[in-house]
């Protein structure tokens, strides 16, 4: 690691920080490549497919009506920017994957959304109250530039892992890249490890 | 089955800053000399990482404004923003000589003009800096042809890149000191069809033009945008 000349680094660290980020505050960066889309409730869905018992789908309603489940805590942009202390309401992935039943071949699944854009996370990385599909940010109803009117939250991993517009999962026997982890961003994103790019 | 990927490694490596030019009264740019070049494509960007002697680092990501020139220099054109921990270190400090670590280029084809397509590029404020590295691309092969750019800036003194900017392919919309935002008659003559849409600027600005370029029949299938900044 090179020092670069006369950078001391202003802020005193937060130690909710992980390395490499800092605190956006009140803002909320938007940062995502596709054109904004605006769904509609009433034909909205959210599908679990591929290595599962039985593919199982919700509506809008039917999903609203599983148990609730709410995040509390920090997210991490790999764009560098953290945000401490929201709260995400939905239903928790485990929830909706005991619905569907993994088979054992099950390791990883592909995010899908309906945007078009994916991304890819180990199973393990989605389940033992890991990840969400939430609808409500800080007791709002998710704006569609932040995904509206849902998105999949994986807090303890980078948010671009957090899929905007998700319609669903599909459960694979391997790991399968999605757009930027094809693009050159890490298969994982752990923040706390600067798994931000291939390679690191 | 699985299909084969292409993942890349990036490393990072030293640059030298070989100048550094005003832009506008908050915008530089600051061009680079590379010891591991990589050819990029206009609308990728590279992540600039500075390092403290604790070991603190700060890093943040900076569109390409040159084009692709097989040279190993590229340009970053970086705003200054307020309280921006890296863009005032690079704007207040920063001096010909200095050694920069930096990583890229990043992103994919998805944001990024291969220069051989019809592509209509709108952008607002500092999104103009992957379009002009489009529109300096398209010139340097000789196929200007190919891109109509249309700028949005506030008032003349916050435009980008205002020396190289008139040409038949550019319109530049003065929101401030000129006749007002960009309205779907100032895009409607630039539609070809069939060409890809690039749009760069804040959430807002993309946004708003998405649905001007929709109402005036481009497929927003074909439009890609790249926002950023913070949302209300």
């Amino acid at each position: 690691m090179a020092i670069t000349r006369g950078f001391t680094g202003r802020r005193a660290r937060d130690p909710r920080l992980p390395p490499g980020q800092y605190d956006a505050r009140d803002e909320w960066p938007v940062l995502h490549i596709e054109s904004t889309p605006s769904l509609d409730t009433a034909r909205w869905t959210f599908g679990i497919e591929g290595l599962v018992e039985r593919p199982v789908s919700w509506s809008w309603d039917e999903i609203h009506a599983l148990p609730r489940s709410r995040y509390a805590g920090d997210i991490h942009c790999v764009t560098t920017w953290s945000k401490f202390g929201m709260t995400f309401d939905g239903v928790s992935v485990d929830t909706l994957l005991d619905a569907a039943g993994p088979l054992p071949a099950a390791t990883h699944a592909e995010i899908l959304t309906h945007s078009g854009y994916t991304t890819n996370l180990p199973l393990a990385d989605l389940t033992g109250g890991k990840a969400w599909v939430v609808w409500d940010a800080d007791g709002k109803p998710l704006t569609r530039e932040h995904g509206g009117p849902a998105r999949l939250l994986v807090p303890h991993l980078y948010f671009w892992k957090s899929a905007k517009w998700v319609s669903g999962l599909r459960l694979l026997d391997h790991d399968e890249p999605g757009f930027w982890e094809r693009n050159g961003y890490h298969d994982r994103g752990d923040p706390w490890s600067e798994q931000r790019y291939q390679g690191d | 089955m699985s299909a084969p990927t292409h993942r890349k490694t990036l490393r990072w490596q030293i640059a030298r800053v070989l100048s550094v030019r005003d832009e506008t009264p908050s915008a530089r740019t600051f061009r680079l000399a590379l010891p591991d070049p990589r050819p990029h494509l206009a609308g990728q960007h590279y992540v600039v990482r500075l390092t403290a002697p604790d070991g603190y680092t700060a890093s943040r990501a900076y569109s390409i404004a040159s084009a692709p020139s097989g040279d190993p220099e590229i340009e970053l054109t970086v705003e200054r923003l307020p309280d921006g921990e890296v863009s005032e270190f690079l704007h207040d400090v920063v001096e010909i000589g200095d050694e920069l670590e930096v990583r890229g280029p990043i992103g994919g084809g998805f944001f990024a003009w291969p220069g051989d397509t019809p592509a209509l590029l709108v952008g607002g404020g500092s999104g103009v800096v992957p379009l002009m590295a489009m529109l300096r691309h398209a010139r340097s092969i000789g196929r200007p042809d190919l891109v109509r750019l249309v700028v949005s800036a506030r008032t003349e003194a916050d435009l980008y890149y205002a020396a190289e900017l008139p040409g038949p392919e550019t319109t530049v919309v003065l929101t401030r000191s000129g006749r007002g935002r960009l309205t779907a008659a100032d895009l409607a003559p630039l539609v070809r069809g069939g060409e890809d849409v690039f749009v760069c600027g804040s959430p807002a600005f993309c946004d708003t033009v998405t649905d001007l370029l929709a109402a005036v029949g481009v497929p927003v299938a074909s439009i890609r945008t790249e926002r950023f900044g913070p949302s209300a």
